[in-house]
């Protein structure tokens, strides 16, 4: 397997973090609230049998440029941009929590820019009678439970490395919340019902089944909207960021589905 | 120096238990605490303060915006400063102020504030708030990482709105217009009405506001011992700017209760100043800092340096350091200031020098202080206080401060109407 190789590409002027790692067919992933501090073990798993890319959005850890983008359109775009300058144009992706929302409209806006699709709990969606949480107003302690069913494996996905600037680093953390929110903010609703009957690639839809942010009913309505085959599927004892909880047993699921 | 009287209207009901039953006074407060019935009393007795503030000298009666707050119940302060413009003469009106943001189109901020502006004869002070991240983010939803450039984009649209002669396109990031003509439009036309900015103390604001001209405002609930940092801050940043040290480029606000001695002002005012320090500062935590809110310069300097640690006592969700809420801490730490006509005077002209603030926002009325006290209250600053600190700063001329039509120009106030009173 391949050591972790970082590179920079530009959108809109500033720099965004390409890391890539493994071998085989290429797999994109784009990550959940928080980005990529750290790279993880489940992007380990998956580069036991694919070289695995991982793009920075901008804002998120390794990335600048959120605030330059004003209206969704501009996301979108920063994105397909981000996708096609990591090489990852007409491969798979798998897409989590805010990541998940623009693989979704990636797939559904550029066909043929996604080959097969996972989502992981995915943003996009709110529903009234079943809402999700708020991510922006929570107290400090209460932010890992809210993210991971496991509270402590947030708290080591955002704890700074040895060496890391200890001014900077809790601004990055923070700019993350930021990026996230300028997308997102209030609710998560992007209009995304809307579009997912264009997505027709096959997709997969995974959600911690101790989400407490984003309700894991909302898995049924993306399976139901989206127009190729789609499949929702629940991980056991994994919250929002399942891929943090349970990193074999997503990565193993998303593989299959991938295969 | 100038004596400005400030209400928040704050509700005065809030029941004792309302720390432990309740997370918030604002945002998710519940509906059930509200009561109309006693908010109607309320509000005219708040309305019958302003005014006897004007009535009693006070330079300016002051308003301001706040949205899902029980101890702020103006989300509107414009209706309250119309109202204001027919029951006083000759006091300015200071509105402090629209959060810009919040406006859509933000020309209703220009055209409101004109016509306030209007009816009262040019005596209106335009604040212009960002807006805590409570009321704009939390109770008005709007998203924090746009926050401040929407503000700076709304901001150039009401002043261009106020003084472009002709009907105007504004193609903004946030704001498109093909026509924009208000009407009315201010009588302060040279070149506007005074703009103030209340601010947190953030380089920026201060920049901003010295670059613009504009009057900075900190309006903090912790009093004048904890805003020294932050006010030697700004003067520290002015003289950097090449700036005079005018004190009427700045505001700042104040608690002040007066009574005939010491004792008998801790007897009047140790009730009402544990209410708002108590429950109307109890206010749930997970507000304070949306994301993008706090710019990435300030979290730095917050990091850094002690200016900026200073800074965030001006929010009063963030006031981690600063939580007294009994009499003795309250006024030991300066938040509110009491004590008889001569102990208030050489307070108040403490407050004046060491800030050098040329306009002081007085909160003679705070908590649920009843109308009897507050009129008290006033009236002893007004008689046995004011007299005494005015001469301060007569050096500086005040170029900040609204410029109304002259007495004979302006339209006569309505007498009265004593038919439409109860007997007495």
């Amino acid at each position: 397997m391949s050591e972790l190789a970082t590179t920079t590409v530009e959108v809109n002027g500033f720099p965004c973090r390409i890391w890539s790692k493994g071998r085989g067919p290429k797999l994109g992933f784009l990550a959940g609230l928080g980005g990529l501090p750290r790279w993880l073990p489940f992007l380990d798993r998956l580069a036991e049998t694919r070289t695995v890319i991982a793009p920075s959005l901008p804002g998120y850890p390794g990335a600048t440029g959120h605030n330059v983008l004003d209206s969704h359109l501009d996301w979108v775009l920063a994105v397909r941009q981000l996708i096609d300058k990591a090489g990852l144009g007409g491969c798979d992706l798998i897409g989590a929590s805010v990541g998940g929302a623009f693989a979704a409209d990636l797939a559904a806006i550029f066909p043929g820019r996604v080959r097969k699709l996972v989502l992981i709990a995915p943003f996009g969606l709110f529903d009234e009678q079943d809402p999700a949480a708020d991510p922006w107003a929570q107290r400090k302690d209460n932010v890992a439970s809210l993210m991971c069913a496991d509270a402590s494996r947030w708290t080591a996905l955002v704890a700074p490395p040895e060496g890391a600037n200890s001014i900077e680093w809790p601004i990055e953390m923070t700019r993350a919340f930021e990026a996230a929110a300028r997308a997102f903010w209030p609710l998560g609703n992007i209009g995304l019902e809307k579009r997912l009957g264009l997505i027709e690639v096959p997709t997969l839809i995974l959600w911690g089944e101790r989400d407490a942010l984003l309700p894991p009913s909302y898995a049924a309505k993306f399976a139901r909207r989206i127009n190729g085959a789609a499949r929702a599927q629940t991980v056991p004892d994994a919250g929002h960021l399942a891929y943090l909880d349970q990193p074999d047993a997503v990565a193993k699921a998303a593989l299959a589905h991938l295969a | 120096m100038k004596l400005m009287w400030f209400h928040l209207m704050p509700y005065t009901e809030l029941p004792d238990d309302f720390n432990q039953k309740h997370p918030s006074v604002w945002v998710d407060i519940h509906s059930s605490l509200f009561d109309p019935r006693r908010a109607h009393h309320m509000y005219n007795d708040f309305m019958d303060e302003l005014e006897f503030a004007a009535e009693m000298g006070f330079d300016a009666i002051c308003v301001n915006e706040h949205h899902s707050n029980g101890y702020g119940l103006m989300p509107s302060p414009n209706l309250i400063a119309s109202s204001l413009a027919r029951r006083t003469t000759d006091t300015a009106l200071c509105v402090m102020g629209n959060s810009l943001a919040l406006y859509n189109p933000p020309t209703r901020v220009a055209e409101e504030f004109a016509m306030i502006d209007c009816i009262s004869g040019g005596r209106l002070i335009a604040g212009f708030p960002v807006g805590s991240p409570m009321d704009t983010c939390f109770a008005y939803g709007q998203n924090p990482s746009m926050l401040r450039e929407r503000y700076y984009e709304a901001h150039d649209l009401v002043k261009k709105a106020w003084t472009e002669k002709e009907t105007f396109a504004f193609s903004g990031r946030f704001n498109q217009q093909r026509y924009i003509n208000i009407w009315p439009r201010p009588i302060q036309n040279d070149p506007h009405p005074p703009i103030w900015i209340p601010g947190g103390g953030s380089i920026e604001t201060w920049r901003w506001c010295a670059e613009m001209d504009y009057v900075y405002c900190y309006l903090s609930y912790y009093g004048y011992k904890a805003g020294l940092t932050t006010m030697q801050g700004f003067w520290n940043e002015m003289a950097k700017l090449g700036k005079d040290r005018n004190p009427y480029r700045a505001g700042f606000l104040q608690f002040v209760g007066v009574a005939e001695n010491r004792q008998q002002a801790l007897d009047l005012y140790t009730g009402p100043a544990e209410y708002f320090y108590g429950r109307c500062l109890h206010i749930d935590p997970r507000f304070a800092t949306p994301p993008g809110y706090t710019t990435e310069a300030t979290q730095r300097a917050g990091i850094e340096s002690m200016v900026a640690k200073a800074a965030n006592v001006a929010n009063p969700a963030t006031k981690a350091a600063l939580k007294a809420t009994n009499m003795k801490d309250i006024v030991d730490g300066g938040y509110v200031i009491i004590g008889s006509p001569d102990e208030v005077v050489e307070q108040v002209r403490h407050v004046g020098t060491s800030l050098n603030v040329g306009h002081l926002m007085l909160l003679l009325q705070f908590g649920n202080m009843s109308k009897d006290v507050t009129k008290h209250n006033t009236r002893l600053f007004a008689e046995k206080v004011m007299p005494r600190v005015k001469d301060l700063f007569g050096e500086w001329d005040d170029k900040w401060w609204p410029k109304p039509l002259a007495r004979g120009q302006r339209a006569a106030v309505p007498a009265y109407q004593p038919a439409l009173a109860p007997a007495e």
